[in-house]
């Protein structure tokens, strides 16, 4: 769970990081101002099995696929979510440049551990 | 209304008033009939030129004060031309390298007859210079420049986690802002202590009050500490607020933390000019309370919010757009937010007395009721700093408290919305399928090229040798913990210095800080 880049609005972060935590992930909080390649690292040394990014400031369309060209140049097919400040007609663009999903604003904790499970091809919670 | 002349205040012959010690009902005894609050809506994206026209539209539709916002890159001391500014130069507000950027900023805006505020924390020393150079080359006397910078360094700590140096030499910059103020800048208020982002952060209207003032109290302590006489400086530190949606709930916290702070300078402090127990606010409605969903019912919200502040009595007000939640404001939206005071203003009526819900027992019980909880605050803090709020702050900033305390309110806060305890119209009631597309503003990508090449261009245009004097100086007096920064920042300034390499030169004495992970 990181934020890259400048912004420090991490509200989001780690209200879904508790989320992600209460059911039943393991979760590596790497917190504020990460780049793509120290994502990238930390992917590779904790084993991570979906990366999530949360964005606020209008640079996503920057930053995410950053993100995912910084993991497949480590050889990694880590998927990536995002979620926070995404406007819809952004959605598909990121969807386009490899991201695996889009949290958006109201998301429900139901709708976070199911797009994070469906990201990690694990099955719904029963 | 109704043809009945209204009494300016009401309530029995004994009880407190506005406008007298301890201000609960209002810093001033006549409120909104003699003067409203300053409608002062946050503006900023793009370039300079592009804020400026924003700024102008603003002021044209009736707005009466400014207020920037900066971008990310520029609310952490980096330059457009950063490596770490790539994708966010303009985007969260405007991109200011320079005093070129700051002169095109306020062009045609008289900086002497139009208040200003600037929302800026680490890098607020560097960029209020700026502007008083450009005040300066202007020819308006320092005398005359009205508005606030935000320079509010803990609340980043805790909540907004814009910070840069760590916490010592970041309050030692505050002080140096607040104390040059105090000597050349009397209608200026030099910090802009804030409870807004800590609520946004998650944290209750309770911790919010209790963390701002706390703060406040710090950055008193700190200017002291520091040398000056507190009535020197505490007539000229303001405060802002939150407008969240629990209607009656920040009504009674705008009234509690004036009778706090109050009572504490006073007591505590031995303040003893009105103008120094007075605390005065800007607020601005809630962002978080915004919904993606059904946007235009924000429009509802933020009127909600917007009268709460103003039964609240506060000095100054930005209410949020209805489209906030997906991007910046487009015109129209922020054209009709300003709307929105107005009606308040023009047409509600609930101008004409002063803390009209003065003496409601709910109210009254509430506003106690936060008082108490803030003093358990306040207790907890003197304990931690062995008697002093500063201290205190900053051992529990260091310790993450305040950030886990947030944290914890904030998951309650999802936890009763994901258990329907909490209804959100449009979220988890009257849900609607519908299309989350609404017009937003988009930031044009030329901006941040364009930005690179002006910087580039006055880089190269500037005199080499005065920069390094000027970098050379910033780093000496930050060295020396007794000299004021603001002369060596506002000179660099005038040398087309920039406010990356002003905050780098700081950087090189102060050094970064890390945060604590808790999570």
């Amino acid at each position: 769970m990181a934020k890259v880049g400048l912004d420090g609005h991490d509200r989001g972060l780690r209200v879904v990081a508790r989320i992600l935590r209460d059911a039943g992930f393991e979760v590596v909080y790497a917190g504020l101002r990460q780049s793509p390649e120290t994502i990238a690292a930390m992917t590779a040394q904790e084993d991570v099995d979906v990366v999530g990014v949360s964005m606020h400031n209008g640079a996503h369309l920057t930053l995410a696929p950053a993100v995912v060209d910084a993991l497949r140049a480590a050889g990694l097919d880590t998927p990536v979510v995002i979620g926070g400040i995404v406007p819809p007609d952004d959605v598909a663009t990121l969807l386009d440049q490899g991201v695996a999903a889009v949290l958006g604003p109201g998301a429900s904790n139901d709708e976070v551990v199911a797009s994070v499970r469906g990201a990690a091809g694990v099955g719904p919670l029963s | 209304m109704s043809g009945v002349p209204l009494e300016p205040v009401y309530g029995p012959v004994d009880a407190e008033l506005p406008g007298q010690f301890p201000y609960t009902r209002g810093p001033y005894a006549s409120m909104y009939r003699s003067r409203l609050w300053t409608m002062r809506q946050f503006a900023g994206f793009g370039s300079a030129a592009d804020t400026n026209g924003r700024f102008k539209e603003l002021l044209r539709a009736g707005g009466d004060g400014l207020s920037t916002a900066f971008d990310m890159p520029t609310l952490l001391g980096r330059d457009s031309d950063d490596p770490l500014a790539k994708g966010e130069v303009g985007r969260a507000g405007v991109a200011v390298d320079t005093l070129d950027d700051m002169e095109t900023l306020f062009a045609d805006i008289d900086l002497g007859a139009v208040s200003t505020s600037m929302t800026i924390n680490s890098p607020a020393a560097p960029v209020l210079a700026m502007y008083v150079k450009v005040a300066d080359k202007s020819r308006v006397a320092r005398a005359a420049l009205s508005g606030t910078i935000q320079n509010d360094i803990l609340k980043e700590y805790q909540a907004q986690k814009e910070y840069v140096f760590p916490p010592r030499p970041s309050v030692r910059l505050v002080t140096d802002v607040v104390r040059f103020a105090a000597a050349e800048l009397p209608r200026w208020h030099p910090v802009s202590v804030s409870g807004y982002h800590i609520r946004e952060a998650g944290s209750t209207a309770a911790q919010e009050l209790a963390f701002t003032l706390a703060n406040g109290f710090a950055y008193v302590e700190a200017a002291v500490a520091a040398g000056s006489d507190v009535d020197e400086f505490a007539p000229r530190l303001s405060f802002f607020f939150n407008a969240h949606i629990d209607f009656f709930e920040e009504i009674a916290k705008y009234r509690a933390a004036r009778r706090i702070w109050a009572r504490w300078m006073r007591d505590r402090y031995g303040a003893s000019k009105d103008r120094s127990l007075q605390l005065r606010f800007h607020t601005q409605t809630a962002g978080v309370s915004l919904t993606a969903q059904q946007p235009q019912v924000n429009l509802v919200r933020v009127a909600i919010e917007a009268l709460a502040g103003v039964l609240g009595g506060t000095q100054s007000l930005h209410t949020d757009s209805f489209d906030e939640a997906l991007a910046l404001p487009t015109e129209h939206a922020a054209r009709l937010a300003l709307r929105t005071q107005q009606v308040i203003a023009e047409e509600s009526g609930v101008v004409h007395v002063a803390d009209p819900l003065g003496g409601s027992w709910f109210v009254e019980e509430l506003t106690d009721e936060l008082e108490r909880q803030a003093e358990d605050v306040f207790a907890h803090l003197l304990e931690a700093g062995s008697g002093s709020i500063l201290d205190g702050v900053i051992a529990c900033v260091d310790d993450g408290w305040f950030v886990s305390e947030i944290a914890d309110a904030a998951y309650g806060f999802q936890s009763k919305i994901a258990r329907d305890e909490w209804k959100l119209v449009g979220v988890n009631a009257y849900v609607e399928d519908e299309d989350l597309a609404t017009p937003t503003l988009t930031i044009d990508p030329a901006v941040e090229k364009e930005q690179l090449a002006r910087l580039a261009a006055i880089k190269q245009a500037r005199e080499d040798d005065a920069v390094r004097r000027s970098l050379a100086r910033i780093a000496g007096d930050a060295a020396d913990p007794a000299v004021n920064l603001m002369p060596a920042l506002i000179e660099a300034a005038g040398h087309m210095v920039t406010v990356g390499e002003a905050m780098h030169a700081l950087e090189t004495v102060f050094g970064t800080y890390v945060e604590r992970q808790v999570a």
